[in-house]
């Protein structure tokens, strides 16, 4: 017999969060510590020291009196412990005390700083403040995170989303994160836009800036220059189209074809995800540069002067498509599986022959896994700056215009955020021209019934084209990392070829002295923290991306548009500009994690999460709705269904977010140039570092060695997530 | 041994609605009852909102007014999760990452069984639809019928107050589908289980049921026992969905206490006048009470358009002065040939009168 949760009069997740709530308010250090972990604050003075005192102890003591109306907020919840669920006081307490406990706490954490009160405002209704705060540390985080669930536990109680709490948990939770680090920061930096020379803010100077000539001229049609908003438009929508068509071209080869070296293939297109991107810029200008291996040989054979074509739009259009093909791939290999064996076959039966199949059948079903993989070449494109850095030349694009508007001699703010906003409408555009494209068709694929067929393989016709480009496309890709290997054990490129292992035993010198092992190689330090870095932002950014698009297919809730909105902004918004953001926002209370390496986490999660939610909602999508109705009718509540069936069939998806968001960790750079600090220095920014010292042997030789980690991890990860066992056949032989 | 047991109860619905959006009206104002230990359905044809009723049963859909009870309870805002009722699927949703039994157990994992408890409650239920033994097979390695029974067997094993079935024959070839149809019967009424059956085929309602509910654009048309339906149905509708019907445009000459004069043509018949008054109204006659006699006689005539030979009766379309009609008869060895001249007739009992007005 069902226990009818609405009856129970004890409830373990009030419970725990009510104690959460006060543990993090009696006991945690209030304010920010540094070194937490080590745990030594401990011994150091707490819980008297004002530096590590909890809540409770500063109040006891007549400090931070404005932190002591929140002790309300945790007391009411007490009184409502025995009462039922469907008790309307239940409901309006929990929503009441979490609800004032949260604004009370983000609004005294927003209007008190370094300096006292932060608006002028506020000093002239309450008079200066002599107190000032510090940025907040794990006593305020906790203690928010438990006025956050008891809101969101009263708001189920009143019967939302038919009285879910772990459905609106999950929404508040998700909604909280993205506004304080997608919308907080954006918001900071977008204000910026609005801000004159001499501090002030104004709306006359913003529209000659939006519609500069710098950004939206024409003159390249005419034989002179175009502005960087068309570049960057034209580049990423070439890279987009190839990097989809690349991506399908790689899927359907691996899923329908009788080619024998699969795997060697998949693990050649997932090569270059796992490769700093400036890596690839370099590799290609050691093919195709000025005095490039290519283009000398070219040169010599031809008769013909060498020139600088690669440098621009070509390089860094095959730069960028090398680089995100692997992401189109990922998308596409799960769609392309999906895609129910029966359907074609039915196709077939129905007098289709295999083109015609394809075409009428399977390539309208993977409309979806294409226009995302679609829709995340073309941001990657607009987003990415390593490439456009190394390879860029005269070719001007948005997101290294944002660079050089701050770090420049110009360090112009105002230009750098309308750039930002004009990278934003293209991207927000794409994502809406998608939507369109997709309309209200269904695309169920997995349905509830065991499906026994086999995928057909490609017709004839689409079969050569597809073999033919995935062999030259595979024979480049081996060629470029040909070059790096290479490039990683010359004495000097170009200049000694002699063969050395110099540059990695300067890196990774590893001496056996007095006190044991010592790492002595000079990589080590931000190798470690960036493994560290990774491996803790990887599992954060499946979970929530997933959890996001379980959300986004599952569930019906209002201002779900805006939700969705919101969790693909962060991925809209070149790292750039998300780095610079994030200083603005964090360098100051209430939070201040600045030069922390909880700073490096946190921008990850934010920026990969996308792709998280991108690869679940097309995976979700093609999953049978029955199958969750069923488990609940079955009496599994939607944390159960959701993890024992929604988690194990999205696998793939679950693959893709995890390897993705933990390559993105050690290989991004754009961001992460502005967030490192010397206690938390990463692996990329150290080898920016070494190029910019003309030291390309140790570069190279650096990121080979993380390229040999990323694939072990992957292969890691590849083993530990497994495969979904859904009995589908996958060989062609059988039964043929 | 354990033993799958019922707890079976009741299931109400006072006033009960559910308005899609701002304007598309699923179900309009229902009242319903399921008396524990029976087997309802709910008949109509698509869109008539007898898929979301029993949604609502589950609580995979809530009610926008009205009030849900099962048993005595209230369940009206309940969550599916917290109330103790199980579905089986038209599309069975078997997990397909999980086998036969973890698909079983899968419910009992949730219901506070301890292992040894839940695995023996989940063999009992595969034996009860006839599958031990493939406890360990993946559902893609099912039939269709066996997919259906483990989907029957998951939702068993809970024991649930009622048990919902969405159209749970439609993916199966005829012959299984008589055959799985009276298992479902049989288990139902060895277990004394409430079943709440959705169907838009009315044979399969007509065999499986203790009361049949036709709905009709969002309201219900009529319940009753599936012979209360087929013998007296209360219009045009009903006569004609439940099984097929000749509506015959009549008019009552004369009432006679409660027995009414009907005139078709030149012809007339005596027949209960069901409440009607004189004027119009329509004779709903089954194809097996029509009569035929060769050549003219008493009745009305009408020529033979179409015979169908099919195998253990004739099958006749036949055209008289008021419309086409559609005849069953038993004799095969002597049948009529397209163009022989005919008299209609009808059966003593059989025909009933329907209003004339509501024309479906």
């Amino acid at each position: 017999m069902r226990t009818i949760s609405l009856e129970r009069t004890t409830h373990p997740d009030l419970i725990f969060w009510i104690t959460a709530g006060w543990i993090g308010y009696c006991l945690l250090p209030w304010y920010g510590v540094e070194k937490f972990w080590s745990l030594e604050w401990l011994l150091e003075g707490w819980p008297f020291d004002a530096d590590f005192a909890p809540a409770a102890m500063l109040i006891a003591t007549g400090q931070k009196l404005w932190l002591a109306p929140m002790v309300l907020a945790l007391i009411a919840p007490l009184a409502v412990l025995g009462r039922r669920k469907s008790d309307p006081w239940f409901a309006r307490v929990l929503i009441l005390a979490g609800g004032f406990g949260f604004s009370w706490l983000v609004a005294q954490g927003l209007g008190i700083g370094l300096r006292g009160f932060n608006a002028d405002w506020l000093t002239a209704l309450f008079g200066p403040l002599e107190d000032r705060q510090f940025g907040m540390g794990y006593g305020a985080m906790i203690t928010a995170s438990a006025f956050l669930f008891l809101f969101t536990q009263g708001i189920a109680a009143r019967g939302a989303v038919n009285g879910d709490v772990f459905v609106t948990a999950a929404i508040g939770g998700v909604i909280a994160v993205v506004t304080i680090f997608v919308f907080f920061p954006i918001a900071k930096m977008l204000l910026a836009a609005f801000a004159t020379d001499d501090g002030g803010y104004s709306i006359l100077g913003f529209f000659p800036k939006l519609f500069d000539y710098r950004i939206w001229g024409l003159g390249c049609l005419t034989g002179g220059r175009c502005g960087v908003a068309w570049n960057s438009l034209v580049l990423a929508i070439a890279v987009g189209v190839l990097t989809t068509l690349l991506g399908l071209a790689f899927a359907l080869v691996l899923t329908r074809s009788g080619f024998r070296y699969k795997r060697l293939l998949r693990a050649l297109s997932v090569l270059p995800i796992i490769t700093p991107p400036f890596v690839i810029g370099l590799a290609i200008i050691l093919l195709f540069g000025l005095s490039g291996t290519v283009t000398t040989s070219v040169a010599a054979f031809l008769g013909v002067e060498t020139s600088r074509w690669i440098y621009g739009m070509p390089g860094v259009l095959i730069a960028q498509v090398l680089a995100f093909t692997p992401i189109a791939f990922l998308v596409l290999i799960g769609v392309v599986e999906g895609v129910s064996p029966s359907m074609e076959e039915a196709a077939q039966t129905l007098r289709a022959n295999r083109w015609q199949t394809f075409r009428t059948v399977s390539w309208p079903l993977m409309r979806p896994g294409l226009a995302n993989a679609f829709l995340l070449g073309f941001i990657e494109s607009m987003a990415d700056f390593g490439n456009p850095l190394v390879l860029g030349g005269n070719f001007d694009l948005l997101s290294t215009e944002i660079f050089f508007a701050i770090v420049g001699a110009q360090y112009d703010q105002s230009r750098a955020a309308i750039l930002a906003m004009v990278l934003l409408g293209f991207t927000l555009g794409a994502f809406y021209l998608q939507r369109f494209w997709l309309g209200k068709k269904s695309y169920t694929t997995v349905t509830g019934k065991g499906d026994s067929g086999v995928h057909p393989p490609m017709p004839r016709g689409l079969a050569i084209p597809v073999y033919v480009v995935v062999a030259l496309w595979s024979t480049f890709t081996v060629v470029v990392y040909g070059m790096i290997l290479y490039g990683s054990v010359v004495q000097l490129w170009g200049v000694d070829d002699t063969l050395t292992f110099k540059h990695y035993i300067t890196a990774f010198r590893i001496e056996w002295g007095e006190n044991g092992l010592r790492w002595t190689g000079s990589a080590w330090s931000s190798f470690w923290t960036t493994i560290l870095i990774a491996t803790l932002a990887a599992p954060l950014t499946a979970a929530i991306g997933l959890i996001t698009a379980y959300l986004l297919t599952r569930q019906s809730f209002a201002g779900k548009r805006a939700f969705e909105f919101g969790t693909m902004l962060s991925f809209a918004i070149p790292g750039t500009v998300i780095g610079v953001a994030y200083i603005l926002a964090f360098n100051v209370p209430p939070i201040e994690i600045t030069g922390t390496g909880l700073i490096l986490v946190i921008s990850f999660i934010f920026r990969n999460m996308p792709v998280g939610v991108r690869a679940g909602i097309a995976s979700m999508s093609q999953l049978d709705k029955s199958l969750d109705e069923s488990s609940l009718t079955l009496g599994a509540n939607s944390w159960q269904t959701f993890r024992a069936v929604i988690l194990p069939l999205l696998r793939p998806a679950i693959l893709a977010a995890l390897v993705y968001s933990f390559v993105r960790a050690m290989t991004a750079i754009s961001a992460v140039i502005f967030l490192v600090s010397a206690r938390y220095d990463m692996a990329t920014s150290y080898i920016i570092g070494r190029v910019e010292n003309n030291d390309y042997g140790l570069a190279i030789a650096y990121s080979t060695a993380l390229i040999f980690v990323m694939l072990a991890a992957v292969g890691l990860l590849q083993v530990l997530v497994g495969r979904t066992r859904i009995g589908r056949r996958t060989s062609h032989a059988e039964g043929h | 041994m354990t033993v799958i047991n019922a707890k079976a109860a009741s299931v109400r619905f006072e006033n009960v609605s559910k308005v899609y959006g701002a304007k598309v009206t699923a179900v309009d104002n229902i009242n319903l009852e399921v008396a524990a230990g029976t087997l309802v359905t709910l008949l109509g044809p698509s869109g008539c909102g007898k898929t979301t009723t029993l949604r609502m049963i589950a609580g995979l859909e809530m009610a926008t007014k009205g009030r849900i009870f099962i048993g005595d309870k209230d369940v009206t805002k309940l969550p599916a999760t917290d109330r103790d009722v199980s579905m089986v699927f038209q599309s069975y949703a078997l997990f397909p990452h999980m086998t036969v039994m973890e698909n079983v157990g899968y419910g009992l994992k949730f219901s506070g069984f301890d292992k040894a408890e839940a695995r023996s409650k989940a063999l009992a239920g595969l034996e009860l639809v006839g599958l031990t033994g493939y406890g360990d097979r993946l559902p893609s390695e099912l039939s269709g019928g066996q997919q259906q029974r483990v989907a029957v067997a998951r939702a068993l094993v809970l024991e649930p107050q009622v048990l919902l079935f969405d159209e749970p024959l439609s993916n199966l070839d005829a012959k299984l589908r008589r055959q799985v149809r009276e298992e479902i019967r049989d288990i139902q009424k060895t277990l004394g289980l409430t079943v709440v059956y959705v169907t838009h085929d009315q044979e399969e309602a007509l065999a499986v049921s203790d009361e049949i509910v036709v709905m009709r654009n969002a309201a219900i048309a009529q319940k009753g026992t599936p012979r209360d339906l087929y013998e007296a149905p209360a219009d045009a509708f009903v006569a004609d969905f439940i099984g097929e019907a000749n509506l015959i445009p009549v008019e009552i000459t004369a009432l006679d206490g409660d027995i009414a004069t009907v005139r078709i043509a030149d012809y007339t018949h005596r027949l209960p006048s069901r409440g009607l008054s004189q004027g119009p109204a329509k004779l709903a006659v089954r194809p097996s009470r029509m009569r035929l006699v060769a050549g003219s006689g008493d009745g009305v005539v009408a020529v033979i358009d179409k015979a169908t030979y099919v195998g253990s009766r004739m099958e006749y379309t036949v055209t008289a002065a008021f419309g086409t009609v559609f005849a069953v008869l038993d004799d095969v060895v002597t049948p009529f040939r397209v163009g022989d001249g005919v008299t209609i007739s009808f059966a003593a009992s059989g025909p009933v009168l329907i209003p004339a007005d509501q024309a479906s």
